[in-house]
């Protein structure tokens, strides 16, 4: 499943401009960077040692850091978040990936019994340190075993911080931030956007990040701090709530539209932004939530249920879940299942003759 | 759907088996003769670097030290002096009277749950007399003998086993569930076998960082049956881990026999052959073979020569808990029958027969430790028992579930202030 062969750039590049790196690149300088600072941070999993994972995303950290530091692990993803806990407990901040989302399950149990539980049922006498991260998302042709967004199984449970970021420079400050906090973390990276910032037009020539803002991405060490999200675009119209991969979707959509919303990227859904989201609906009164995991249950259930709960008041209309649909993630119809231009401008047309 | 195909040939019927054990309630008589029981002394001891074949035989054997004679033999002797023994009998005396009396607070109704570990006490506590008390163990929910004989305060266990004010745990955990970093005694799960690649998990990372702590832990044969446990197998080996994973063969999982973790078909020792990892089986009812093979085990993971995996062959002689009742799927005489003794009398008559012990010193240890344990438990007492009001205050219910409470725990903390507040606008009773 690689998708680059690309080695992650140093420094600025030739012209002297910003520094400018894809998603892959800045996971692998977020880990870099904490690497650096902290001996105890060591990254580990399925192909992330010698190969340096099959996205990329730990390349040269062993040949940097010594095989002790990075390393390749059995295929077994209870063995790497247990031994991880292990570490933990021993004083490591330990980094392991889950090659695919969709492969957490065998380690959900020491997830969420062990690593989410610990700091409570040993009163804080012990706790898990670690960053799971892990690609996941559709739009890549994986079928339903390298497509899905477990997201919300995490959220469900006390105890761990879910991450997902939506750009190259938050995926370095976020991953930075996840790597130094004393939770566990799950840490979501939206596998469809590694190369570029996909905008849900399938049927249009692929961008990289090179033309992106977002994807200048600072030399050394800066942190996003957890739980804060991001205003990508300000409007009138409607919020957006949304995250990951759909963050682009959501503003390309606006954009084909002519729709002014405020498109709010939550980056942290376990602990939310609320104060962001209140204040972002509250002004607009209308709220449109988007993501790509199935609909039942979803992140996008809490989030309506919040709205609801606090801005009732201030809703000018239902507010409206675009979501991928109950059914396992398809292959070859990706696109009928995947929430793209169509489905958000059905919801969007709703919304707004309200 | 499920219905048979119209046979149109000879082939043989396939037939599915379901383990059984011998003696359900009411058999005639229990004999356990078929067990097969060496002469002590008999095993080889290799050296602790060697490779692990060389411990391939002793995955189906069972080293023994004490003989019927109440002497030690052979080369699995650990040739403890008096004093040692005499200090490992001290601690079967006090997790004895312990048991016994905390048994005994759940039917008084000050808890709610308990497990005893009666007949298996040298498999905690000779182990960990074996290790050096700043190895790091992770235990299952029987071994209480760990915390006992690292000298963890009673009065500790018991506050945590009252879920009181004093209980260091917050009253968060079902009794038994203990921790303690000071005691390097990780937190007891109730999740089965995880603490297993936990444990393997640790040990790599003190092997990442040259600290020279090895790791230990321990689980029931019936939890061997969890993927966890062959994660761990899989880690310790490829990592070279230094870790002695410990599995406690009670022969009971509950109400399920051994033979449902795989007993009818191999030992559980010899899960190490497959994995590359040294095997040993041990009689779990001698205390000096299992003080020795886990010295055995514990020197060579600290000197990067492996992991071991050791069986302890033993025998659950009390309910699973305080919640079961093993006549209803067990014979009563199994107990009585067990061939391989009792791990305190054993230890004890090694004592007499050594001269270093004598009856009267016996009674008067357990004497002063049945003492003990009833004035540690009147201390606790004074902070609480289970469901009477002395509980933690209850805003701690929503720390430690972040290092930080977040937004919506601060507000679900303030909601159940409130509950109370209109339940009782006086205060909460006490």
């Amino acid at each position: 499943m690689s998708e680059t062969k690309e080695k992650p750039k140093q420094g600025r590049d030739a012209t002297g401009d910003d520094r400018r790196l894809n998603m892959i690149e800045a996971i692998n300088d977020a880990l870099d960077v904490a690497m650096g600072r902290d001996d105890n941070v060591v990254v580990f999993g399925e192909d992330a040692g010698y190969f340096g994972g099959v996205f990329r995303c730990t390349a040269g950290l062993q040949e940097k850091y010594g095989k002790t530091r990075a390393f390749d692990t059995p295929i077994s993803e209870c063995g790497i978040i247990a031994t991880a806990i292990g570490m933990g407990a021993y004083g490591l901040r330990p980094v392991p990936e889950i090659q695919f989302a969709d492969y957490i399950y065998p380690g959900y149990d020491q997830i969420i019994s062990e690593a989410a539980r610990l700091r409570y049922r040993s009163a804080g006498e012990f706790s898990a340190p670690i960053t799971i991260r892990s690609p996941f998302g559709g739009g890549i042709f994986g079928g339903q075993t390298h497509s899905q967004s477990p997201e919300s199984l995490f959220t469900h449970a006390s105890g761990i911080k879910t991450v997902i970021p939506a750009t190259p420079y938050d995926a370095k400050g976020l991953l930075i931030a996840a790597i130094e906090d004393n939770d566990p973390v799950i840490f979501f990276e939206p596998k469809r956007i590694y190369n570029g910032p996909f905008d849900g037009f399938f049927d249009r020539p692929v961008k990289n990040w090179k033309s992106h803002p977002d994807s200048v991405v600072p030399e050394g060490h800066y942190a996003i701090p957890l739980g804060k999200a991001r205003l990508v675009t300000e409007g009138e119209q409607l919020t957006v709530l949304t995250y990951g991969t759909m963050v682009h979707v959501a503003k390309a959509v606006m954009e084909e539209k002519g729709v002014e919303a405020d498109i709010l990227d939550l980056r942290t859904l376990v602990p939310l932004d609320i104060e962001a989201v209140e204040k972002s609906v509250k002004k607009t009164g209308k709220c449109l939530i988007i993501h790509e995991a199935t609909r039942t249950s979803g992140f996008g259930a809490e989030l309506s249920a919040l709205v609801q709960e606090r801005c009732f008041y201030h809703l000018e209309a239902p507010i409206e879940r675009v979501t991928g649909f109950d059914t396992p993630y398809p292959h070859s119809l990706e696109w009928a299942y995947f929430p793209g231009p169509v489905r958000i401008g059905a919801a969007l047309d709703k919304l707004l003759s309200e | 759907m499920a219905d048979r195909p119209e046979r149109t040939d000879n082939k043989p019927q396939l037939s599915l088996h379901i383990p059984e054990p011998n003696y359900r309630p009411g058999a005639d008589e229990v004999d356990f003769s078929a067990i097969e029981i060496p002469e002590a002394g008999a095993q080889p001891r290799p050296d602790e670097a060697c490779d692990p074949t060389a411990t391939h035989g002793l995955c189906t054997d069972l080293i023994r030290v004490l003989g019927d004679d109440n002497r030690a033999h052979g080369p699995w002797d650990p040739k403890l002096d008096p004093d040692t023994l005499r200090e490992m009998l001290h601690h079967f005396s006090l997790v004895r009277a312990f048991d016994e009396r905390m048994f005994r607070g759940q039917r008084q109704g000050k808890t709610s749950f308990y497990m005893k570990c009666t007949g298996e006490e040298a498999t905690s506590i000779s182990t960990s007399m074996a290790l050096q008390s700043d190895d790091m163990v992770f235990p299952s929910y029987r071994q209480q003998g760990v915390l006992i004989a690292r000298g963890y305060p009673l009065i500790e266990m018991i506050n945590q086993i009252y879920s009181n004010s004093g209980d260091k745990l917050k009253g968060r955990q079902l009794p038994i569930m203990y921790s303690s970093r000071e005691h390097s005694f990780f937190s007891i799960s109730g999740n089965l076998a995880t603490q297993v690649p936990q444990a393997v998990g640790w040990a790599m990372a003190s092997a990442i960082k040259h600290d020279t702590r090895i790791a230990a832990t321990w689980v029931g044969e019936g939890s061997t049956a969890e993927g966890d446990f062959h994660a761990a197998c899989t880690f310790a080996s490829v990592y070279n881990a230094p870790v002695i994973l410990n599995v406690i063969n009670n022969q009971w999982a509950i109400s399920s026999f051994s033979g449902f973790a795989g007993s009818e078909r191999a030992t559980f020792a010899s899960r190490a052959i497959g994995y590359g990892l040294a095997g040993l089986r041990v009689d779990g009812n001698d205390p000096l073979a299992c003080y020795a093979a886990q010295r055995w085990a514990a020197n060579r993971a600290r000197t990067n020569s492996g992991p071991t995996l050791i069986e302890f062959f033993t025998y659950r002689a009390e309910g699973h808990s305080t919640s079961d009742d093993p006549s209803g799927y067990r014979s009563a005489q199994e107990r009585d029958a067990w061939p391989l003794g009792d791990p305190v009398v054993r230890l004890k008559n090694h004592l007499i027969e050594l001269g270093e012990w004598d009856e009267d010193r016996q009674a008067e240890m357990d004497l002063k430790a049945a003492e003990k344990v009833k004035a540690d438990t009147k201390e606790a007492e004074k902070n609480g028992i289970l469901g009477h009001g002395m509980h933690q205050p209850f805003h701690t219910m929503f720390e430690d579930v972040f290092e930080e409470e977040p937004w919506h725990l601060k507000e679900q903390n303030a909601q159940s202030q409130a509950e109370r507040d209109k339940k009782y606008p006086d205060g909460v009773p006490h």
